[in-house]
């Protein structure tokens, strides 16, 4: 089937090996395959092949009304749904032009700074036990379940959220939730700070990022590489920051920037990150408490499914119900593309909508497939264990490289 | 640098291309434009080289299948520090669906045309690799086309006689 083994052409005398890097092999953290063309330890040559976990999302969202097309995007980058939740409601929000109270906007904004947090947790943390320190991976795993159990107080599941609803949330956050949130404000800090000191100045880490997989600026635009990774070439692209959704303009954060795009760099600004995402959270939660505590939700009955003892007890709300789960709302011919920071880079959905129940056509802008791109030319001249921790620090993500 | 109005991107691509673009309009603030696919390579490098776009977000491409010219392709360009987006469209007729690739302008544009083609058959000419990407390489049909059924159309287990499926 694979026929695409490149690599004797550029090698008369056969003296270099070839190794098949993946699809299942521990050290890619995901089912990757690169085939890899070493001269000893040195990489000469590479060759990417994805899809392995293809799953035909768009064909299937082709088919299924709008809220049915939240958990596909639960499957993207599975260490940060509510980023992919929250982005596929608010671009069918933007196509049916509801405006979200300010207390929806900041519940949305504690969601999905809390998925980048667990999201920077993994992919830092598994940097580090790349490098041989499994410490800190463990260390930081704790809050990375803290945040887990947070979701589940807020939706009721934990990895494949399914976080929220077009036009708000499903239920209002409970007290268990927030105190879960202000726990992490308080105890998060001190391990965050804890988890730097084990690595920013370690001799052994510094040694074995800094320097390794440098990329320019100008490199990174061409490739069109988006979130930490381009941030770490010193380009402060943040959508946050350019174009804020969910009341981002209210917040006041920093968006890091690295200088040469190495392995460090990029670990330097998703450690950043994390700490900028507390301050939002702390600014939200304030923010929070001084609107009204039982709003959730707009009031758009057209496109938020009723309570179901509305459903049983009030005839508007039964038609409602039916006429949303039926598919049968009206919506507008059009486009729209709205894209949201996810945690690697900018997630942005492309809907066409032909008024019909289902999308016309849904095109997902996945950042792991796009940044992906570059990890085998990038590889060439590479010892082998470099291109290892390369491959934590893009931080590429299976499930949203193949959708 | 300030940011782009979409009326003055529109001018001066009005006043560089002429008549070999024309306004679609600018849903939700995102202007959007059709061309053709002699001009298409021309207008992304005026865009990259002289109006600062320089990060392609997207290409992807889009099945009319009852239209005259079905095969839309799409371009998505983000110009950073003007904080401008433009959307540029490309209609293809079905036994002709060749146009020339992006890929010399941006080298993101590999994949994303490798997508393309491996889901609307799509043929980008110049491409350096045109392969399947995500699909296997010994597969015959273009999945994302409106023609190809999600799941195998003779099964009835799953028919909904009521609202249809």
């Amino acid at each position: 089937m694979h026929n695409h083994l490149l690599i004797s052409d550029n090698d008369p005398q056969n003296e270099l090996s070839t190794l098949n890097l993946g699809p299942t092999h521990p050290a890619t953290h995901g089912v990757f395959q690169n085939v890899l063309q070493l001269d000893g330890e040195r990489i000469v040559s590479g060759v990417s092949t994805i899809g392995y976990i293809h799953r035909a999302f768009e064909k299937i969202a082709e088919h299924r009304p709008f809220y049915q097309i939240t958990p596909l995007t639960d499957r993207l980058n599975y260490c940060s749904s509510p980023i992919n939740n929250m982005g596929w409601h608010m671009t069918v929000e933007k196509m049916l032009k509801i405006e979200m109270p300010k207390r929806v906007d900041y519940m949305r904004v504690i969601v999905m700074e809390l998925a980048r947090i667990a999201d920077h947790i993994v992919c830092n943390g598994v940097l580090g036990v790349d490098t041989g320190a499994f410490t800190g991976f463990l260390y930081m795993m704790q809050w990375r379940e803290h945040i887990y159990e947070i979701y589940e107080e807020i939706c009721g599941s934990r990895l494949t959220t399914n976080i929220g609803r077009i036009g708000g949330f499903e239920r209002n956050f409970n007290h268990i939730a927030f105190d879960k949130i202000r726990v992490l404000l308080d105890k998060f800090p001190a391990v965050l700070k804890e988890f730097e000191a084990l690595f920013n100045r370690n001799r052994i880490f510094v040694d074995r990022t800094k320097d390794v997989a440098p990329v320019t600026a100008e490199t990174a635009l061409s490739y069109s590489w988006s979130g930490p990774i381009l941030r770490a070439t010193g380009v402060d692209y943040d959508v946050r920051a350019q174009e804020p959704y969910s009341s981002y303009q209210d917040f006041d954060f920093e968006v890091p920037v690295g200088t040469n795009g190495d392995v460090y760099n990029r670990f330097l600004v998703r450690n950043e990150e994390m700490w900028q995402s507390l301050r939002m959270i702390e600014q939200a939660m304030d923010k929070i408490s001084k609107e009204d505590p039982t709003i959730f939700h707009a009031p758009v009955p057209e496109f938020y499914l009723p309570p179901k003892e509305e459903v049983y007890n009030n005839m508007e709300a039964l038609i409602y119900h039916f006429k949303i789960v039926m598919g049968e709302i009206d919506t507008p011919k059009t486009e729209v593309y709205h894209s949201v920071e996810g945690a690697n880079g900018e997630l942005g959905f492309y809907l066409v909508n032909d008024g019909g129940r289902s999308p016309y056509r849904l095109h997902f802008r996945r950042p792991s497939f796009i940044n992906y791109q570059m990890y085998a030319p990038m590889s060439r001249g590479m010892v082998l264990s470099d291109a290892i921790i390369n491959m934590s620090s893009l931080n590429v993500i299976a499930g949203e490289l193949d959708a | 640098m300030g940011k782009i109005s979409n009326e003055e991107l529109l001018q001066t691509l009005v006043a560089k291309f002429g008549d070999k673009i024309s306004q679609l309009g600018d849903p939700y603030g995102l202007l959007t434009i059709e061309t053709t696919r002699e001009s298409i390579i021309s207008i992304l490098s005026f865009l990259k080289v002289e109006q600062n776009f320089i990060h392609l977000t997207d290409i992807t491409a889009i099945h009319y299948p009852e239209l005259e010219k079905p095969f839309g392709v799409i371009y998505h360009v983000h110009n950073l520090a003007g904080g401008i987006r433009i959307r540029i469209k490309v209609f293809l007729t079905a036994d002709d669906v060749h146009i020339p690739t992006a890929s010399e302008i941006w080298e993101g544009a590999n994949w994303m045309e490798r997508e393309t083609y491996d889901f609307f058959g799509i043929i980008f000419d110049g491409h350096p690799d045109l392969r399947r990407i995500l699909n296997v390489d010994d597969m015959t049909a273009f999945p994302m086309r409106k023609e190809y059924p999600l799941e195998d159309p003779n099964r009835i287990d799953k028919k909904d006689y009521f609202f249809g499926r």
